[in-house]
């Protein structure tokens, strides 16, 4: 079937098949490996992208569900002016290790920070309690959720 | 990896072509909402589809709403919807309490409330707490709607009385002065289904428990409802020895699985306590002692 989809502000159209999934059609047909894939099964929230701006697992969910909808991964992340606060953050406060986690955790921090700027740590780690980090280096990247927080206005103003 | 069976996909645009499409297609077709049931039992191939017809275009039924004495939740609303629904959270506290225990965050995004009713998995929270509520579940075939009690509903495990061509629409709760609710669950970590859960709906009329819904999830409980319990309680005082009745009952009604989640007797400790402690808190919420 015929499937077309916004990716970072982008429309891409590809004949596959009905199961592929998003994770899977991001990764293999457009080459977008930002998007990392892990555990398959909806839990570990490495496959984070957003999906008319809500975080979603894009191991479970069909391409052919996103057709027509506005999907955004990692690589949408970086603007015209240079890295998002997101990303900055988990640069300056060493928020990953082993880098698996990581594009999961920035999508779901994005959206988080989009629909409450300045959130509480309670909040930031209820937001990413779907996100699993292997490494467990979960201090520090609450650190650079709250950094990116601070740092927010600054680019945007 | 991971990858369903091969099977077609069809949009509906209105429940009616939903209907249309499932009497097309027969018994193989499925409606997916979420699909964050369907989709790994269909990677496992627990499920094969041979069509699945996908619901999410059906907005309509993406309402959450107060008509008359009947709070209506249309049967494609989120489960984060519905966690952020301040009329649904005002008229009954249960359905919060549960929805920040269901799934994570990021799940709860795309899984359905009508979706998690339908797919009738008895570990399910809000099969329990909508039980308890006394909800109906609108059903809609060719031939017209009908409304099924949520007690009712689950045939089995992963099994419904719906038939091959009928679309869930929406949830009717019903509304009456003098409520209070509260949900509470033991699970693993975040994500994970209950070892144990317990919900409590309680009706006062002055100091006297008037009405009672208990919920129990995930321990083996006819339709997720403590029925026993219900009728231990109802009439009786609000009080300690009514809380410590009703904790005792649900302990010894319920009917737990030993599994990786734990042995069958700590989860028939566990019913009793979360009984007693989510039934306390609804009575102190009744009474507004409690937020």
């Amino acid at each position: 079937m015929q499937v077309s989809i916004t990716i970072n502000g982008e429309e891409h159209t590809r004949d596959i098949e009905p199961r592929v999934l998003l994770v899977h059609f991001l990764r293999e047909e457009l080459g977008l490996t930002g998007t990392h894939w892990g555990c398959d099964t909806s839990n570990c929230g490495i496959c984070t992208v957003q999906v008319d701006g809500l975080p979603v697992k894009s191991c479970t969910m069909l391409a052919a569900m996103a057709a027509g909808h506005d999907v955004r991964t990692v690589e949408g992340l970086e603007g015209a002016d240079g890295l998002d606060p997101v990303q900055q953050g988990f640069m300056n406060e060493h928020g990953l290790q082993c880098g698996f986690c990581t594009p999961g955790m920035m999508m779901t921090a994005r959206a988080l920070l989009d629909r409450n700027p300045h959130p509480s740590d309670t909040e930031i780690r209820e937001a990413i309690s779907g996100n699993l980090c292997r490494c467990t280096g979960y201090e520090n990247i609450i650190r650079s959720i709250r950094w990116a927080a601070q740092h927010d206005s600054e680019v945007t103003a | 990896m991971q990858i369903p069976a091969a099977f077609d996909y069809a949009r509906a645009g209105s429940v009616e072509e939903a209907i249309s499409l499932l009497e097309q297609h027969g018994e193989d077709a499925r409606l997916i909402a979420g699909g964050h049931s369907l989709l790994p039992m269909m990677k496992l191939r627990l499920a094969a589809p041979s069509v699945l017809i996908d619901i999410n275009d059906l907005t309509d039924l993406q309402r959450i709403s107060v008509d008359g004495d009947v709070l209506r939740i249309g049967a494609m609303v989120r489960h984060a919807e519905l966690l952020d629904s301040a009329v649904a959270g005002e008229h009954f506290r249960i359905l919060h309490d549960a929805e920040r225990v269901i799934a994570d965050p990021i799940v709860r995004n795309r899984g359905t409330i009508g979706g998690s009713l339908c797919h009738a998995d008895p570990a399910e929270d809000l099969s329990a707490v909508l039980a308890a509520l006394k909800a109906e579940l609108v059903v809609r075939g060719s031939a017209g709607a009908r409304a099924v009690p949520v007690r009712e509903l689950q045939d089995g495990p992963f099994e419904t009385v719906l038939r091959p061509a009928e679309i869930a629409t929406e949830i009717r709760i019903p509304i009456r002065a003098g409520a209070g609710s509260a949900y509470t669950k033991v699970h693993r970590c975040t994500g994970d289904y209950a070892v144990a859960a317990a919900g409590a709906v309680v009706w006062l009329d002055g100091n006297t428990i008037s009405d009672v819904g208990i919920a129990l999830a995930a321990v083996g409980a006819p339709h997720n409802v403590g029925a026993a319990t219900e009728d231990a309680v109802r009439g009786r005082a609000a009080d300690d020895e009514t809380i410590e009745l009703a904790g005792r009952t649900a302990s010894e009604e319920c009917r737990p699985h030993t599994d990786q989640r734990g042995p069958a007797d700590y989860k028939r400790a566990l019913v009793g306590e979360l009984t007693k402690r989510a039934l306390r808190s609804a009575i102190a919420r009744c009474r507004g002692e409690e937020q």
